[in-house]
Order: structure tokens, then C-alpha cells, then sequence
């Protein structure tokens, strides 16, 4: 009876089993487990990598684009680009035979022209734009955290299939702009055909872009679903349908991913990683993140205002115990404030040694031979550059206080943590920045620029003309290799000076079941599934 | 009878009042606002931060938005969440199906074992029937859900491979929403398969979420049953030769019920709250894991109106538990 009773059961489970993973499989489905749900559906307004990777990655465009990988710009929307002599121009020539989506409201009379570049662009620039404001609180978020509007003085249609962007001031990070989400090129016809339908909400909502998939249906904090773009100008995806399951835990996306329920995850925990490559149903994709994590002196506070004592402590500090104890292993030392994923790292910078004697004499030609007490302010919460900031904490004070050092733990509510950052209060604080656009600038400036001690991205509230001289030149200079030359002048400097301790970039892990073919990690941490296949089982 | 059902409704608008008051104090206390979540480590420039305060409303003084808030709730306008810019009203109603569909599931799973576990704990009080179910129940009482979840996932869905680990149907299913419950709405498609899939999606976190309720259930029927089989009346049915299954079925079994059937209007707080965890775990797109996420983007109308609505929820269960209650034992009605 009971063997009977058994075998009945595991019949059943099977049928189940069966059922649920059989036959609708005809077409290529790919499920990416994602970590969470889209803010909205118009990447202008948004700046989270989850709501880019389920919008701006499957469904835009940009007029140029980061080579999946890499950081480098490739042709996008415009086949080519050329920038004027003085830097203050730049006039793209446009891809033509370019479709947008069709869905059931709208299906397009035209195809992509400048009108629609003028019209992402002007809205976003615009404040009396007629689709300036379509929806309250909305903001165009990442325009302005790049400074776009102090970089772009006008957008001109030369003709239908050529357009010039005209700068305010020379900006050579401005074409890396060009590739990031928020400069994703909408629909000028299908947000006019909204309006004059009354309503423009739709446009938001249920978005059209020129991407390699559009959008099926969006069930809340459940899936996504996308289908191949058929007319996508860079060739039609090889898979038929791309399904975001949402899954908020990042163990349960494990489980699933064991399961076959998806087939790609986001963000693993760093403690299931070692599991992961002993998996022989998954491939651990593995790529340096492009961010870096520090601790920031304030040297405008006594003892950090004195150099010798910023290079003692990093001298103080055993990062290599950090990498092992915090990052366990995902994570490569740092001694620039860029990553070696990214054009113009110094190599040649040496760091400082771990060296306890070393600091304990420098802190006492400093005039601290009987030690100091600082405050060190930790992380509240996981970062992509810090898995666990109390943890680091803990590292970092008892090294410290090997040479003298006492440290007291501070920590905030994240919000508050960043808020108070920017007035300048702390001591020493932890910190953390993952890179936007893949240029240098964008970590140079933003954290070690002397505008950002005033705006408050700086921590350190460390202002140095000769390193700011350097920067800002970088900025002014087109040509690439001239500008890596002074960021790495920078680098030299930002080293002697030390205004942080440069800890770790992390590495990021993408786990992909085995049956997932030509799944690449992306540099700036998104998603791509555009060149991705699945193997027949 | 009137006057009692008045007189029930007459203690709402208090508790309504000291849930707003509640609910809009406690999410200002939390350190960051909706305005200073929306930024990462590049924080926000002041001008577009007081711009955004001032869009949300948040920039005058806490009496007005307290009234704001109320004034507005009072007509059915929730506001507009402050990250997906939707009426907070819509996003609940598209979220509550979910959730009532696994409490609903949860709670006749609970009643299902829970009920007779009692009954055989009261009946075989003092053996080993009785020790395990009151062991059983104790430690499912005592079980943290979200470790709970996580180990049936382990268990069923990865070594065992008999369930699915999370979500509410397989992806090739695309079900449109209609009715909002899966199980109704895959039906409706005809599909056998969809409806298959959706209920296999229902076991785990059923299991999950109904373990406490099925705990005090359990609890409840024994201690309610064993007060019951002391009664005169049974030992009076049990002396006119009455079958056990008689005297235990129909005499005890229906009074014993009075205070089970209070004790379930309860646990419908207990299943909204547990909801909170069990939909986190089991990726189950409800209120619960709603909830969680606006309050880490402290998303305040979300928040305030979200728990608005669930404690309206719990609320009106228990006014209806409570009439019934005074429909089926008159003694209440007079107090």
C-alpha cells in the first residue's frame, strides 16, 4: 500500500512538473530574474539601474552606446558624430530606416528622425516645453545630476537626418553622456498622438522606443514581458520572448535560478557566490565593477587638515585583511579613485604599504606620538561598492588603534547618513561611488572637485589647485589620449595628498544557467539580453 | 439589536482617527523623507529638492498635511504615490486580490488541520496524540515566517522539486488580471494548465503564512473543547448512550466553536501582518511586500494610505465578527 501510495505521489508530481515546464516552450524564452520593480516607464525620469535595465536597456536607444563590456561609446541612433575644433559643437549625422515600436494605441507613421532627438532633448531641457511636465513629481533627474543644463545651450535639426548639439562650455564627458539611460531617444509622433488623444499619461506609461524588444504587458511587483523587436536595426534579437519575474530576495532568486524557473539573476549575495561556481547548472559571469569604495578624511577638521596624519592611517589600514574579511574575495584592492576598467588608470601609483611602525611614526611627526580620537562614520546599508559597512568598520578601528588610534563607530539612517555628509560634519566617513558614463571625470570631479565641496559630493572637502587644474583641463580637452595624460598627472597627486583611503572596487557576479548562450556583463552594471540565445536542451 | 450595531459603529471613527494620527506620525519619525530617498551617493541639489518637497506637499507645516490627509482620505483620494506618480488607491485595489487570495488560502488551510488537531488534543487529552499536536503547534507558533519560507523553499522546490519556488503562475502563462485572483482568473482562461500552475504557486506560501493561524486554531478548538466536555450537557448526552462521535461532533464541537469563531475574526490582522513577509519571500505581488518597499523609499502617501486601508480592512472584519457574534450569543448585545 504504501510503496503504491509512493509511486502514485511521485506520478503526480511529475504530471505537475511536466505541465509546468512543458510544452508552451516552443519559442526562445529567456526569464532574468530582476531584483526589484520599475519606478515607471519613461527612463528620463528615473536613476536606478533596475528601472534602466527594465526600460532604457530592452526598449531605447541612445545616438551612440556603450559597447556591451566596455565603456567605450559605439554608433547608436547616429551613425556618426563629429565634434568641432573649439569642443563646442557636436553634430550627429542619424541613422535612417530606424522603426519605433507599434502597440495598440499607436503605430507609427514615420520613421526615427531628428524631430524626435529635438523632442527628447527639448523636453528635458525646456521648462515651458509642452511636454515639459506631464506628470507631478516628476523631474528629470539625471539631466540634472550631470549638469546637462549647463552643458547644452541648444539642439538644432540641421536637416531631417542630421542634428547639432551646441555646448556652453567645452565638456568632453558630454558624448558619454550622450550613452547614458536618460538620454534614451523617445517618440516626438506618439507623444504628440497621445496628447491630441487626451492622454498623455499613456505616453509614460506604455512606452515606445526603438529598441531590440518591445513591451507586452507589465503585471505590478510580478513580470515584465517583452517580445523580439522584428524591425530592431541592429538585427532581431535571437531570443522571442524576454520575461522579467521580479523577485526581491536575493535568495530566493538563487533558488529559482537553481530550479530553471529563470535562467539569468540579478545580485547575488556575496555569501552564495562560492556556492554558485561549484554549480554545474550555472556559469559564474564575472567583470570588475566600475565604482569605487573609501574612507574620506575631512581635512577640514583637525587632525585630517595635516597630511602626514591622512597618510598614517592609510598606512595603518591592512586592506587586504578588508578584501577577505568584507568582500570575501569579490573585490580587488583600490589605489586610485578609478577602477582599472577605466581609461587612464595610473598603474604606475604606488600605494601605501601596509606599515603600523611607519604610520606610528609619521602620527608622532605629526604631533600625535600619544595618538588621536576621530570619529569614523560607517555605511548604514549594503552598497555595490561595500557589502557590509559595519564590518569595514570594525576592521578599520582595531587597526587603527594599533597605532594609537581611537576610532568611534558613527552611523546615520542612509538618508540622513548622505544628508549630513554635506554639511560637512563628519570626521572620517565611509563612502562609495559606482560611475554613470564610464568616464573618468565622472569620479574625478563629482568626489574630488573643489565645486563639490560646496555641493557637497565631495566628502573630503579636500579642494587642491593642482589636481583641480588638471581635471578641469581634462574636461576642456576632445582628444582622449591628451586627457588620460592629466588624469593620470591627477591620480599622482590624489595619491601623495591623500584625502581618502582608497579600500576596494568590487567585483560583480552574474550567475547564468549553463543553457544561457553569449550573456556578456555589462560595464556600468545594466543588463543586456539583445545578443543573447538559448541552447537547445 | 439596532442600537448595538450603532453603538459598535460609533467606536470606528475613533480608532479611524487614532490610526491616521498613528500612521501619519510614525512614517515622519523615520529618519530621510520621499524627496531624499529618490537620491543616491550624488544626493540633490537644494533647489531641485525644495522644488520636489514642495510638489509632494511636504513643505508646510505637519497640521495641514495631517488635515490634508484626512480631508482627502475622507472622500476616497488616497494621493499619488510619490515614486510610481499612480493614484495609491489604484495601486492597492491592483495588489489586494493577491493578498486576500493567500490569506483566504492560508486561513482554510489552517481551519482545515487546525480544527480537527484541536478536537483530537481536547478528545485524547493527556496521551501522545495530544503532546504532539500541542508540540506541533507551539513550535509552528514560534516559527519565524521568513525562516519558515525560506526552508520550504529549500526543501519543496529545490532538493525536492515538487513545487514552484516563488511567483503566482508559471511565465508562459500570461494571464490578464480580471478578477485580480489568479486561481479565478486562470480558470477563466480555459487553460488547465494555468489553473494547475497557479494553485501549485499557492502551496508554499499558504503553508507559510497559515502555520501561526493554524497554531492558534489549534490552541483554541483544544482548550474551548475541553471547557466544553466538563459540561453537564455532555456528560448528560454521553449517559443517554450517545455515540462519542455524536456527543463529541455535534454536542461539544458547536458551543466549543463560539470563541474559535472569535478567535479566526483575530487572525485576520495576524494573516495581513504575516502577509507582509510570507508575499517578501514568495515574490507574491500583494499589499504586503508593497508596503515593505514604499517604506524604504519612504513613499508616504503609499504608506499612509496602504496601512489606511488595511486597517480598514481588519476593521470591518471584526465589526462584522463582532455583529455576528451578537446575532449568535444574545448576552453581548446587552452589556
Amino acid at each position: 500500500m504504501k510503496t503504491t501510495r509512493g509511486y502514485a505521489l511521485s506520478t503526480l508530481a511529475a504530471t505537475a512538473l511536466l505541465a509546468c515546464s512543458g510544452a508552451a516552450y516552443a519559442a526562445k524564452t529567456l526569464v532574468y530574474c530582476s531584483e526589484g520593480s520599475p519606478e515607471g516607464f519613461n527612463p528620463q525620469y528615473y536613476t536606478t539601474g533596475t528601472t534602466f535595465d527594465a526600460v532604457s536597456v530592452p526598449m531605447f536607444n541612445r545616438l551612440v552606446e556603450f559597447d556591451t563590456g566596455t565603456t567605450n561609446i559605439v554608433p547608436g541612433l547616429a551613425e556618426s558624430y563629429t565634434a568641432s575644433a573649439d569642443g563646442l559643437s557636436y553634430t550627429f549625422k542619424l541613422r535612417k530606416g530606424v522603426k519605433f515600436h507599434s502597440n495598440a494605441k499607436f503605430t507609427p507613421t514615420r520613421d526615427f528622425d531628428a524631430d524626435d532627438v529635438l523632442f527628447s532633448f527639448q523636453r528635458m531641457m525646456d521648462p515651458n516645453h509642452p511636454f515639459a511636465k506631464t506628470q507631478a513629481g516628476t523631474t528629470y533627474a539625471y539631466f540634472d545630476d550631470m549638469d546637462m543644463k549647463n552643458i547644452i545651450d541648444k539642439v538644432e535639426k540641421v536637416d531631417a537626418m542630421t542634428v547639432k548639439f551646441t555646448l556652453k562650455k567645452p565638456e568632453a564627458p558630454f558624448i558619454a553622456n550622450m550613452a547614458m539611460d536618460f538620454a534614451s531617444i523617445l517618440s516626438a509622433e506618439y507623444a504628440e498622438r497621445m496628447k491630441a488623444a487626451g492622454n498623455v499619461e499613456t505616453f509614460d506609461r506604455e512606452p515606445i522606443g526603438t529598441g531590440p524588444f518591445t513591451f507586452v504587458s507589465y503585471q505590478k511587483d510580478a513580470t515584465i514581458r517583452y517580445k523580439a523587436n522584428d524591425h530592431y536595426w541592429g538585427g532581431r534579437p535571437k531570443l522571442d520572448n524576454l520575461v522579467f519575474a521580479i523577485t526581491t530576495d536575493a535568495s530566493v532568486r538563487y533558488a529559482k535560478l537553481k530550479t530553471g524557473e529563470c535562467h539569468v539573476m540579478a545580485f547575488p549575495k556575496p555569501a552564495d557566490v562560492a556556492l554558485m561556481k561549484n554549480d554545474p547548472n550555472i556559469n559564474l559571469v564575472q567583470q570588475n565593477g566600475l565604482n569605487v569604495g573609501y574612507i574620506a578624511f575631512n581635512v577640514e577638521k583637525k587632525p585630517f587638515d595635516n597630511k602626514l596624519v591622512r597618510q598614517a592611517l592609510n598606512m595603518a589600514v591592512n586592506k587586504k585583511g578588508i578584501l577577505d574579511a568584507v568582500f570575501q574575495g569579490a573585490g580587488a584592492v583600490a589605489k586610485n579613485p578609478i577602477p582599472p576598467t577605466l581609461w587612464s588608470y595610473n598603474d604606475k601609483v604606488a600605494d601605501y604599504p601596509y606599515d603600523p611602525a611607519k604610520a606610528k611614526a609619521l602620527l608622532a611627526q605629526a604631533g600625535y606620538p600619544n595618538g588621536v580620537e576621530v570619529d569614523l562614520w560607517y555605511l548604514p546599508v549594503t552598497r555595490p561598492y561595500n557589502p557590509d559597512g559595519k564590518r569595514m568598520a570594525d576592521l578599520i578601528q582595531s587597526d587603527w588603534e594599533k597605532v594609537g588610534v581611537k576610532a568611534k563607530l558613527v552611523t546615520f539612517e542612509w538618508g540622513e547618513y548622505r544628508k549630513r555628509s554635506k554639511t560637512g560634519e563628519q570626521h572620517s566617513m565611509m563612502f562609495g561611488w559606482s560611475g554613470d558614463n564610464g568616464d573618468p571625470d565622472n569620479f574625478f570631479v563629482p568626489l574630488l572637485g573643489c565645486s563639490a565641496v560646496k555641493g557637497g559630493g565631495n566628502v573630503a572637502r579636500w579642494c587642491n589647485k593642482d589636481f583641480e587644474d588638471l581635471v578641469q583641463k581634462a574636461k576642456a580637452t576632445t582628444k582622449q589620449a591628451d586627457r588620460a595624460a592629466l588624469y593620470e598627472k591627477a591620480q599622482v597627486i590624489a595619491k601623495d595628498e591623500a584625502p581618502w583611503i582608497t579600500i576596494a572596487h568590487s567585483v560583480r557576479f552574474d550567475p547564468v544557467r549553463k543553457e544561457v548562450v553569449g550573456y556578456k556583463m555589462d560595464a556600468t552594471a545594466h543588463h543586456y539580453f539583445t545578443k543573447v540565445d538559448m541552447a537547445d536542451k | 439589536m439596532f442600537s448595538f450595531v450603532l453603538r459598535r459603529l460609533g467606536l470606528v471613527v475613533p480608532t479611524f482617527i487614532g490610526i491616521t494620527l498613528l500612521v501619519f506620525s510614525l512614517i515622519r519619525l523615520l529618519p530621510g523623507d520621499p524627496v531624499e530617498a529618490l537620491s543616491g551617493e550624488r544626493g540633490m541639489d537644494p533647489q531641485r529638492y525644495q522644488r520636489l518637497l514642495h510638489e509632494f506637499g511636504l513643505d508646510r507645516p505637519l497640521p495641514v498635511q495631517y488635515g490634508e490627509y484626512v480631508w482627502k482620505a475622507v472622500h476616497g483620494d488616497l494621493g499619488l504615490s510619490t515614486i510610481t506618480h499612480e493614484s495609491v488607491f489604484r495601486e492597492f485595489i491592483a495588489r489586494f486580490p493577491a493578498t486576500i487570495e493567500l490569506s483566504f488560502c492560508a486561513m482554510l488551510l489552517a481551519l482545515v488541520i487546525g480544527l480537527p488537531a484541536g478536537i483530537i488534543a481536547a478528545v485524547k487529552r493527556n496521551t501522545v496524540w495530544d503532546y504532539s499536536v500541542m508540540g506541533a503547534s507551539l513550535t509552528g507558533f514560534s516559527m519565524p515566517i521568513f525562516w519558515w519560507g525560506l526552508l520550504l523553499i529549500l526543501m519543496f522546490s529545490v532538493t525536492l522539486g515538487w513545487t514552484p519556488v516563488s511567483g503566482r503562475i508559471a511565465i508562459q502563462y500570461d494571464i490578464p488580471p480580471i478578477t485580480g485572483f489568479m486561481l479565478i482568473d486562470s480558470l477563466m482562461s480555459g487553460d488547465k494548465g494555468a489553473f494547475r500552475s497557479a494553485l501549485s504557486h499557492l502551496i508554499l506560501p499558504s503553508i507559510a503564512l497559515g502555520t501561526i493561524p493554524l497554531a492558534v486554531i489549534a490552541r483554541m478548538t483544544r482548550s474551548s473543547m475541553l471547557e466544553v466536555l466538563r459540561e453537564d450537557y455532555v456528560r448528560t448526552a454521553r449517559a443517554k448512550g450517545a455515540s462519542a462521535l455524536r456527543v463529541v461532533g455535534l454536542h461539544a464541537l458547536r458551543n466549543a466553536l463560539i470563541p474559535v469563531i472569535t478567535t479566526i475574526g483575530l487572525q485576520v490582522g495576524t494573516l495581513l501582518a504575516g502577509a507582509i513577509l510570507t508575499e517578501s519571500i514568495f515574490s507574491w505581488p500583494g499589499i504586503g511586500k508593497w508596503l515593505v518597499e514604499a517604506i524604504g523609499r519612504r513613499d508616504y502617501p503609499a504608506v499612509q494610505g496602504g496601512l489606511l486601508m488595511s486597517a480598514s480592512v481588519i476593521i470591518g472584519v471584526n465589526l462584522i465578527v463582532d455583529v455576528l457574534y451578537g446575532v449568535i450569543n444574545p448576552r453581548i448585545r446587552h452589556q
